[in-house]
């Protein structure tokens, strides 16, 4: 489990629970590491603002964030993070490596306005 | 962008969380100075990019810079500085005695005096291929990254401390490191050179540029030009880690504050700025060394300079 203020997915079933019963989730798999920590510090910061939005983090290393691994969408991702974005139950965007707030905030408020 | 709805007000507002900010937040938080810290990152800047701190005095030789990090901010709290984190600068306004900082467009704090300690980003290769890679065979980390590359062939490309102290680490992983440098020497310490030198995995092209990236649905390699015959060649590879130095944030500065021509802060030996009252720490200042050492000294001498400035 990550040491961050977000909430945790542990399982697959947390996963497929969360994406389903949700209707915008933001999902950032990753380790404690630089590329992770400012991505992470976003998400957390975003929480209150985007309350129509579900933030959540994944141990990248946790055998169960193979779902997100081995996602399609992530098929060329050679950097961590990888972060996912779920609108009604489909990856509408996914990105690898550290994004700035401004690039989550775009993202955001395109695929879940 | 002078406003009347003001948040809070402090003595000292210090912008930027890396060593230089949280250093003079330590400083100024200890004499009672009331402090606000502003920062639009990771508190710990570009320290928290580097896997283990082998060279800052008194702490363990394997201290991550995110360990480092969460303790001079936990320090720096203790003395009573206040922090504002992961939030962006909308705007600063630094032509009266009251400076103002504006954050997320929303919320203004004041202070009589301000610590310009926002640091640098680690400088893009700026040619084509670039953004479309990143993550996707371009990294700017090699402890974040360098385990996707396990077995393959990779490029660093620089000629620094930090290109150097990275190709020996991904040689963990990578089956091949190709060193790219513009100059035909080495701006690293001769104990860096050596370690890379001497490694059997890693090899060298000097006094080349990458002129672009080679790929369509995946990273292929890159064009390179010679730097002095302008010969043109392809190098094949199936990522790039990128350590060319570092950009001083200080776009969201007024044109006020004067700048050299790479955009960093022209301070005297106090670290003053042109303006009164304003001060610049750290790697976003005009200097030649930039180390975590270098940036707590710089932390220690803006805060006392500032504190000499509110008791003037």
């Amino acid at each position: 489990m990550l040491s961050t203020n977000l909430k945790h997915l542990t399982s697959v079933e947390d996963f497929n629970q969360v994406v389903e019963n949700n209707e915008n989730v933001m999902i950032c798999c990753g380790r404690m590491g630089p590329m992770c920590l400012p991505v992470y510090d976003v998400m957390e910061n975003l929480e209150e603002k985007y309350d129509h939005v579900t933030f959540y983090d994944m141990a990248f290393d946790a055998p169960y964030a193979n779902v997100l691994r081995s996602h399609p969408k992530a098929a060329k991702f050679m950097g961590l993070p990888f972060t996912f974005y779920f609108k009604n139950g489909e990856a509408v965007e996914a990105t690898s490596s550290i994004q700035s707030k401004k690039q989550i905030k775009d993202i955001l408020d395109v695929q879940f306005s | 962008m002078t406003k009347n709805n003001i948040t809070e007000t402090y003595d000292v507002i210090i912008l930027g969380g890396g060593p230089a900010g949280l250093t003079a937040g330590i400083y100024l938080g200890r004499a009672k100075v009331k402090t606000l810290i502003i920062n639009e990152g990771s508190i710990g800047g570009q320290m928290v990019l580097t896997h283990a701190i082998a060279n800052f005095p008194g702490v363990d030789i394997d201290i991550s810079g995110r360990d480092l990090s969460l303790k001079m901010k936990a320090q720096a709290k203790a003395f009573g500085c206040d922090f504002e984190s992961n939030v962006e600068v909308t705007g600063i306004d630094l032509s009266g005695e009251l400076k103002q900082v504006e954050i997320d467009g929303d919320e203004v704090f004041a202070a009589k005096s301000i610590i310009i300690a926002s640091g640098g980003t680690p400088r893009p290769l700026g040619v084509n291929g670039e953004s479309q890679f990143k993550g996707q065979g371009i990294s700017y980390c090699a402890t974040c990254d360098g385990d996707f590359f396990t077995d393959k062939e990779i490029l660093v490309v620089g000629g620094g401390n930090s290109a150097l102290e990275e190709a020996v680490s991904l040689t963990q992983y990578a089956r091949k490191v190709t060193v790219i440098h513009q100059f035909d020497h080495f701006q690293a310490t001769e104990h860096a050179i050596k370690l890379a030198q001497n490694n059997a995995k890693i090899s060298f092209i000097m006094e080349s540029e990458i002129q672009h990236i080679i790929g369509d649905q995946t990273l292929k390699g890159v064009e390179i030009m010679h730097m002095k015959t302008k010969a043109r060649s392809q190098v094949f590879a199936d990522g790039i880690f990128i350590f060319i130095g570092y950009i001083a944030n200080t776009d969201s500065l007024p044109d006020s504050i004067i700048l050299n021509a790479r955009n960093e802060i022209i301070t005297d030996e106090n670290m003053a700025t042109n303006i009164d009252g304003v001060f610049a720490a750290g790697d976003v200042r005009e200097k030649q060394f930039r180390q975590i050492t270098t940036a707590v000294s710089d932390g220690t001498i803006a805060a006392l300079s500032a504190i000499d400035y509110l008791q003037k």
